[in-house]
């Protein structure tokens, strides 16, 4: 699948993860799946909830995924992917990320070398959790329909 | 009427894309196995290669976390709701950065590595770990010792002390034979031999505003087993500053308390106390004593968060202070709240830099006392020519009892404002006490009274000891 991305929603998660350096920023991306793409809708930055070592690991709880599912929902969308920041760390994931995640959602990577957001990429756990594979992002301007 | 098992949208692809589904169990165990059964690509997503449910699977019935309830024993009528909620979890490649373990250290951290909540990945957390203790004494001691022994890679130890005889009732770190040593080399000798695979990097300075930045910034998180108020915001502030948890403890006379202040979880010290008491008003273990194995129980609680903090398991301390009386054998709870208006960690923070701690709590702004000192010496030798000068006793009678000076009037300081009657105004006085802190305090009390020929004994009965009477007992 596609994940298409706006500009303003890309901006927003470099912000937060140069915001959030040296420690990981994390967020959920609630949207649609619209003829075969997940489409982002909103952002909900989420706090980061590891107190040992937020500089290299990163969790988003069940209480707060569920607060964010439940808002998601009221506005009729789901939770299609989850961003994290790899500071000082190029944006592939870890091994530990691939232990760790769930299939389907986009796994969107920030690097943040130094303080400044670098490149972004987006990943998807292949169905036998073997691998990630990397899934294509459209950035685009979303046009406003007046109805 | 099944129980209704609410899928979370990652896992919806493998139930034909419905976001519920109805399954017929009596429990959260055979709901879990009839679904993965019925829906077999669900399996692998839900259950680790060993069968068990995988950590970042969380499984909620009617809104309570099975964690809470029986596990997968947790029983489901008809007509309940299940919910699988992910937690999502990940991270840069450090995993593969953290230390190895060599043979002699898996064989040392056995009975950690088969606790699932350590493991081998905890143990390798535990040997990356830096951790800071500033001060090695009562609270430092049975810390350092633990955090030792548990294999945490690098203990920063800040302390400038000498180990003093008084110090071994508590301090079990040091022992009889380093009497006199640095507190630092004794330490790290004990250290060393305890686990040799142990950094310990010492600091022999006293913690100050210069430094503090510069020595805390080099380590994950700091243990406060500091025994002054000064030394103890300032541990708070650089903390709150550097964004690092401080493991607080305190301890007095049978009393102690807890907490983990981590600005960015919970509240700060400052939160807690705003600001620090007058000074005097708290008396040190030094004036006020305190059980030795007190300082045991509360520095092994910090040694305790200190690793469940490296380790990420557990509830942490943050937001909560334990406070533990020793006689009642009692733990209390209280919930601390972080302060918005603190002046630290609060939405508009007016303390941004390390500040004066000594002017802050008030110390160095005493009243000089220039002329109204008397050393143990002169005074041997003015009251052998005057008989008629009056030496006063201020301290505590089970302090008396240990050791007195002959002929001296015991008042405890706290009978002497309403004794002042039993007292001859022209007559010269001294008054003395155990190392010369209160004995001023009782002059002040006097010379306010209008007794004009009053002096203190400089160094209390602990100088007379050493300088003019070697019969009498030290304590």
């Amino acid at each position: 699948m596609t994940l298409a991305l706006e500009h303003r929603q890309v901006n927003a998660i470099r912000q937060h993860g140069e915001a959030d350096y040296p420690a990981e920023a994390c967020g959920l991306i609630g949207g649609t799946v619209e003829d075969g793409r997940k489409v982002a809708v909103l952002l909900v930055p989420l706090v980061n909830r590891r107190t040992d070592s937020a500089r290299n690991r990163y969790l988003i709880d069940p209480e707060s995924f569920r607060r964010a599912q439940e808002k998601l929902d009221r506005d009729g969308l789901q939770v299609i992917g989850v961003y994290h920041s790899h500071p000082d760390h190029p944006p592939t994931p870890s091994a530990f990320d691939r232990e760790h995640a769930w299939p389907w959602l986009s796994y969107l990577i920030l690097g943040v070398a130094r303080g400044r957001a670098g490149e972004i990429k987006s990943w998807t756990l292949s169905q036998d959790r073997a691998a990630f594979a990397e899934e294509p992002i459209t950035i685009e301007e979303r046009k406003v329909v007046w109805q | 009427m099944a129980v209704t098992v609410l899928i979370p949208t990652p896992l919806r692809p493998f139930v034909g894309g419905r976001d519920a589904v109805q399954v017929e169990a009596g429990s959260i165990g055979e709901l879990l196995d009839r679904l993965s059964g019925e829906h077999t690509a669900l399996r692998q997503h839900l259950f680790a290669d060993d069968g068990r449910l995988r950590s970042f699977v969380n499984v909620y019935v009617n809104d309570r976390d099975i964690r809470q309830l029986s596990q997968q024993q947790t029983p489901v009528r008809p007509g309940d709701t299940v919910s699988i909620i992910p937690s999502i979890a990940g991270g840069t490649a450090v995993a593969e950065a953290l230390p190895k373990l060599s043979h002699e250290e898996i064989l040392r951290y056995s009975r950690h590595l088969i606790l699932p909540d350590v493991g081998l990945e905890g143990q390798r957390k535990l040997k990356a770990a830096r951790v800071l203790l500033v001060g090695a004494g009562g609270l430092g001691s049975p810390a350092a010792l633990y955090l030792a022994a548990a294999g945490v890679g690098t203990i920063g130890l800040v302390d400038f002390d000498v180990v003093d005889k008084t110090n071994l009732q508590r301090q079990i770190i040091h022992g009889t034979s380093t009497v006199g040593q640095p507190k630092l080399e004794s330490a790290t000798e004990r250290i060393r031999d305890l686990n040799p695979n142990v950094r310990v990097e010492p600091f022999e300075t006293r913690l100050t505003s210069g430094n503090a930045l510069d020595i805390i910034r080099e380590f994950d998180i700091v243990a406060d087993g500091t025994d002054n108020f000064p030394t103890r915001y300032l541990v708070n502030d650089a903390c709150v500053l550097l964004g690092k948890p401080n493991v607080y403890g305190s301890i007095f006379r049978f009393e102690g308390q807890a907490s983990v202040f981590y600005a960015a979880h919970g509240p700060c010290y400052r939160c807690l106390y705003s600001e620090p008491p007058p000074p005097g008003l708290v008396p040190s273990c030094a004036e006020g004593g305190v059980l030795g194995v007190l300082p045991g129980i509360i520095g092994s609680i910090q040694a305790l968060e200190t690793i469940k903090l490296i380790l990420g398991t557990g509830d942490p301390l943050i937001g909560r202070l334990v406070l533990f009386d020793a006689l009642k054998l009692q733990f209390r709870e209280l919930k601390l709240e972080k302060d918005p208006d603190c002046p630290l960690c609060g939405r508009h923070p007016s303390v941004t830099e390390l500040i004066d701690y000594e002017a802050f709590c008030g110390i160095g702004s005493e009243p000089s006392y220039d002329g109204a000192e008397i050393t143990a010496q002169e005074l041997k030798g003015e009251w052998d020519r005057n008989p008629d000068l009056l030496v006063i006793d201020v301290r505590e009678p089970h302090e008396y009892e240990i050791a007195h000076i002959d002929g001296a009037l015991l008042i405890p300081l706290g009978q002497l404002p309403d004794r002042l009657g039993e007292l001859d105004g022209h007559r010269e006085v001294v008054t003395h006490c155990h190392h010369g802190a209160r004995s001023l305090k009782a002059l002040e009390i006097l010379k306010a009274a209008g007794f004009s020929k009053v002096r203190s004994l400089r160094g209390g009965i602990d100088a007379w000891a050493v300088n003019v009477d070697p019969s009498l007992p030290r304590y």
